[in-house]
């Protein structure tokens, strides 16, 4: 198994594979997900659209195995999902970084210690932690903030912390789940040029959102769901259909 | 996964569970308490089985005039019918060791001694006495055996073994053995109900955090050992109170009390509520942790 690759090793060769994925829930009459196919490459920057209930948040689930596939197979970083051993989760996650729209940082840890959390999981020795938790800060924009918490920080910021958390274990994808849905329109364009700053150094970004403009001004592929069938997979598309 | 980490978890965890870490130690250490007990009264038992057995002799009771009795009709045994019981414990050397005779005087000054300044003491005579013979036994556990031979044979009235009245005595304190062991059973069962009762809520209090700890790859050891860790330190705490318990009961009742007053038999020494503490530490660390292990399962999966 490739372990602890460097995002850029990932460059070209393909970070998500779904082929034929649906899935199913039980009791539910329509499948969440429709047999879906598609290939992510790595370095890719994906806007991942569609409206509530579309199959936005079972895709994403997907992807960090909180959900298995009905039919169809997924890999993710070179893994096949399916036969994903349930040890074996925890190498997976610590490959694929999420964020949240609610954040989820732990409240009563400051910013360097929700950044460490993720360090500490690994086995990471502290002497490692304590140089590589301030570069990451610094490189989302929060040096100085690191003894702060959760609490004191604006809402911005503190979704610069979760990102922190998320790349600090160098992940190949980092998936963003609505990062902005909480902010406001001048701090969203500065949480995505993190996102996109992020994905030029080589992590594929996968990002689920409704904010239309953010899509429009960055022109990047964009994967439609509806009713759990993929509808649209386009090159720098737009938020809404443009031929 | 650090040791520090791992600790500080731990820390947060005790600190949010006070009062249920205290009922948890608490039980623990009844039950684990009872346990000892359980233990230790069985140890007894086998101690004064050994104290006695090695003392057992079997009483041979003639019969006597003064002495009513359905076996010899009111008559005084005759020098023949003495000679003949005689001669059946002369024909068992392989069993007796050694045979006493007790004259009916002697017999009455002993009953004197033994039952000196009350009035069944006063009212004894030398008539009422029975001449016996005090047989010493190469093999205790063959008492009933010599006891069986002896009771047909004329001028016989009575054969006592010591055995039938120790056996009473033994099944008395078997019988509380096992009710200890029984309250102790039940008491393991609240406790473990409590323990995962007490895991239960504190995975839930603490689903968010240990949901970021998934989401950033944490192992299921790493998420769940802060909780399996907290179980078997009250566990552990349970098990040091109760094996205190023991020690003090110890000394109060048995070493204080019933060694120095009733010296009819021996007693267990202090050594041996020491050699069950390790079994009672490693049922009080074991149990807990496995009780939270198997809760976590269902409560923190991956």
């Amino acid at each position: 198994m490739a372990t602890l690759r460097s995002p850029q090793s990932w460059a070209d060769r393909p970070v998500v594979v779904f082929d034929n994925v649906s899935v199913r829930y039980p009791g539910a009459e329509a499948p969440a997900l429709k047999r879906v196919s598609l290939t992510i490459t790595g370095g890719e920057f994906v806007f991942l659209v569609g409206s509530s209930g579309s199959g936005k948040s079972t895709f994403l689930g997907l992807l960090t195995r909180e959900r298995r596939p009905s039919e169809g197979s997924v890999r993710v970083v070179g893994r096949d999902l399916g036969s994903l051993r349930r040890w074996r989760i925890p190498v997976l996650r610590r490959h694929v970084g999420v964020v949240y729209q609610e954040f989820r940082l732990l409240p009563s840890k400051t910013v360097a210690e929700n950044v460490a959390y993720a360090l500490y999981v690994t086995g990471k020795r502290k002497a490692e932690i304590a140089q590589i938790v301030p570069e990451v800060l610094e490189q989302v924009g929060l040096a100085g903030k690191a003894e702060r918490l959760p609490g004191e920080l604006s809402g911005g910021e503190q979704q610069r912390v979760a990102i922190a958390r998320a790349i600090v274990n160098q992940p190949a994808l980092l998936i963003a789940d609505e990062p902005t849905g909480n902010l406001d329109p001048d701090t969203s364009v500065g949480i995505v040029q993190l996102l996109d700053r992020i994905n030029r150094s080589g992590t594929t970004v996968m990002m689920a959102t409704h904010d239309d403009s953010i899509v429009n001004q960055l022109r990047r592929r964009v994967i439609q769901l509806d009713e759990g069938t993929l509808v649209r997979d386009q090159e720098r598309g737009a938020y809404h259909y443009t031929s | 996964m650090q040791a520090s980490f791992l600790f500080s978890e731990l820390k947060t965890g005790l600190r949010r569970n006070v009062t249920m870490t205290i009922a948890v130690v608490v039980t623990t250490a009844i039950s684990l308490a009872f346990f000892g007990l359980a233990v230790l009264l069985g140890k007894q038992v086998g101690v004064m089985k050994g104290y006695w057995y090695d003392k057992v002799e079997v009483s041979v009771f003639m019969c006597s005039s003064g002495v009513p009795s359905l076996s010899c009709s009111g008559q005084e045994v005759t020098p023949e019918q003495q000679a003949g019981i005689q001669a059946v414990l002369d024909g068992m050397p392989q069993l007796v060791e050694s045979v006493e005779y007790e004259s009916k005087q002697e017999a009455f000054t002993r009953f004197k001694e033994q039952f000196a300044g009350r009035t069944i003491a006063d009212k004894a005579t030398v008539e009422g006495m029975p001449a016996s013979f005090r047989v010493k036994l190469r093999d205790p556990g063959k008492a009933s055996e010599v006891a069986d031979a002896l009771r047909p044979v004329p001028g016989v009235d009575n054969v006592n073994d010591m055995r039938d009245i120790l056996g009473k005595l033994f099944k008395i304190l078997d019988g509380l053995r096992y009710l200890a062991l029984a309250l102790a059973i039940a008491q393991v069962v609240a406790a473990l109900l409590l323990i995962m009762n007490t895991v239960r809520l504190a995975a839930v209090n603490r689903r968010e955090e240990t949901g970021i700890m998934r989401l950033v790859g944490a192992s299921s050891w790493s998420i769940q050992a802060p909780f399996i860790l907290q179980s078997a330190l009250a566990g552990l705490i349970g098990a040091v109170l109760a094996s205190g318990l023991l020690l003090a009961g110890y000394q109060l009742i048995v070493a204080d009390q019933l060694a120095q007053n009733y010296r009819v038999t021996a007693y267990i020494g202090s050594s041996a509520v020491w050699a069950t503490i390790p079994l009672i530490v490693l049922l009080g660390v074991g149990l807990a942790g496995l009780a939270s292990f198997f809760t976590l399962r269902r409560y923190l999966k991956v």
